[in-house]
């Protein structure tokens, strides 16, 4: 058994150990909003917040969320008005939007550690892939939520 | 790899002689032309270690680490960062977790996964260049003698010997000196006087 706080509420798994988190959360849990990609850890698209700092679910064993604390895109905020989230409409960022919800958590993540990043912080900070090449957006409503003057 | 190569070369007869060193130890004591040849030997088998891509990737004098047998850029763009521990808001740790991941092949260790500090940086330097670094501790993270070795006992320094798979299912290589040989070899360096190529 995994305990863990998922969103602000407590849950439990009983799950093999070395199940990824990212399943964990999509088919025990219903939170479809984390995205499968790649499965390596190389795309970005399963990104979720654990004790505050970056992941990538899929290469997370669920085991090792033991006593933390979970965010997903669900409880970026309530309501979508993490300032991240507007930009991202303000900037009509996403295209297809699967891997969006990975680029929000990365991006929140970094926010928090530096909440008025440069170009070359946003570039070091997001290496999350986007097929449709969305980045220039992305880039843009990062800075826009920081209230950065790019 | 080049420091890799050159340093093989010595590997066996650095194990001899520690052999030999652990068989006579009082002989090496009472002459010291022997110890300091004896204390080199025993270097020879570290540096085997040292040159090793497991070791090499993350003791950079770049920006960023390395990654693979061939030593190439660590792939998307992943920097050192501030603090050695990847760039702010994408820590080593997003990816890298506490054990190596079958799954993914995501290497991991039970220590933080980090790179060691660009003043403890070996890319290019020679194999006496990084014997000079490794007793100087603005080279070596203010470390002094044993505690050398001590750094040798760290889960990032083990992980080396148990890499783990990549994505592709196929075993990293390890070391070519087993971690007992060069934990022995280190301590005998250590207390036969830290001589140098």
């Amino acid at each position: 058994m995994t305990r863990f706080k998922l969103n602000g509420r407590s849950v439990t798994i009983d799950a093999d150990p070395d199940t990824p988190l990212l399943w964990v959360l999509r088919d025990e849990l219903g939170l479809t909003g984390t995205k499968y990609g790649c499965g390596i850890a190389a795309c970005g698209a399963c990104t979720v917040h654990v004790e505050g700092k970056p992941v990538r679910s899929c290469s997370l064993p669920q085991s090792a969320a033991e006593g933390k604390s979970v965010v997903t895109i669900e409880g970026l905020s309530k309501d979508r008005s993490h300032p991240l989230q507007r930009a991202w409409i303000d900037e009509q960022v996403p295209q297809c939007g699967y891997c969006q919800s990975g680029m929000l958590m990365a991006a929140a993540a970094l926010l928090e550690v530096k909440p008025h990043p440069s170009d070359q912080d946003i570039d070091a900070a997001i290496t999350n892939i986007c097929r449709c090449g969305t980045y220039v957006r992305i880039r843009r409503a990062i800075h826009r939520a920081a209230g950065s003057s790019k | 790899m080049r420091v890799h190569t050159a340093f093989a070369f010595s590997t066996v007869a650095g194990l001899a002689a520690l052999t030999m060193v652990a068989l006579f130890p009082q002989r090496s004591a009472s002459q010291p032309a022997a110890q300091e040849a004896e204390s080199r030997a025993a270097f020879a088998v570290v540096a085997t270690v040292i040159g090793s891509p497991r070791c090499q990737g993350c003791h950079t004098l770049s920006a960023f680490p390395r990654q693979g047998d061939d030593q190439h850029r660590h792939l998307f763009n992943v920097m050192r960062g501030p603090d050695d521990g990847g760039a702010l808001g994408l820590p080593c740790t997003t990816c890298h977790g506490q054990a190596n991941n079958a799954a993914s092949g995501v290497p991991g260790a039970d220590e933080a996964w980090r790179l060691a500090p660009i003043s403890m940086g070996w890319e290019g330097l020679t194999t006496a260049d990084i014997c000079r670094h490794l007793k100087d501790p603005v080279h070596n993270g203010r470390r002094i003698g044993e505690q050398v070795v001590d750094h040798l006992r760290t889960g990032l320094v083990k992980w080396a010997w148990s890499p783990g798979t990549d994505a592709h299912g196929r075993a990293r290589t390890a070391p070519s000196v087993p971690y007992s040989d060069f934990m022995a070899a280190a301590e005998m360096w250590v207390r036969t006087g830290e001589a140098c190529p």
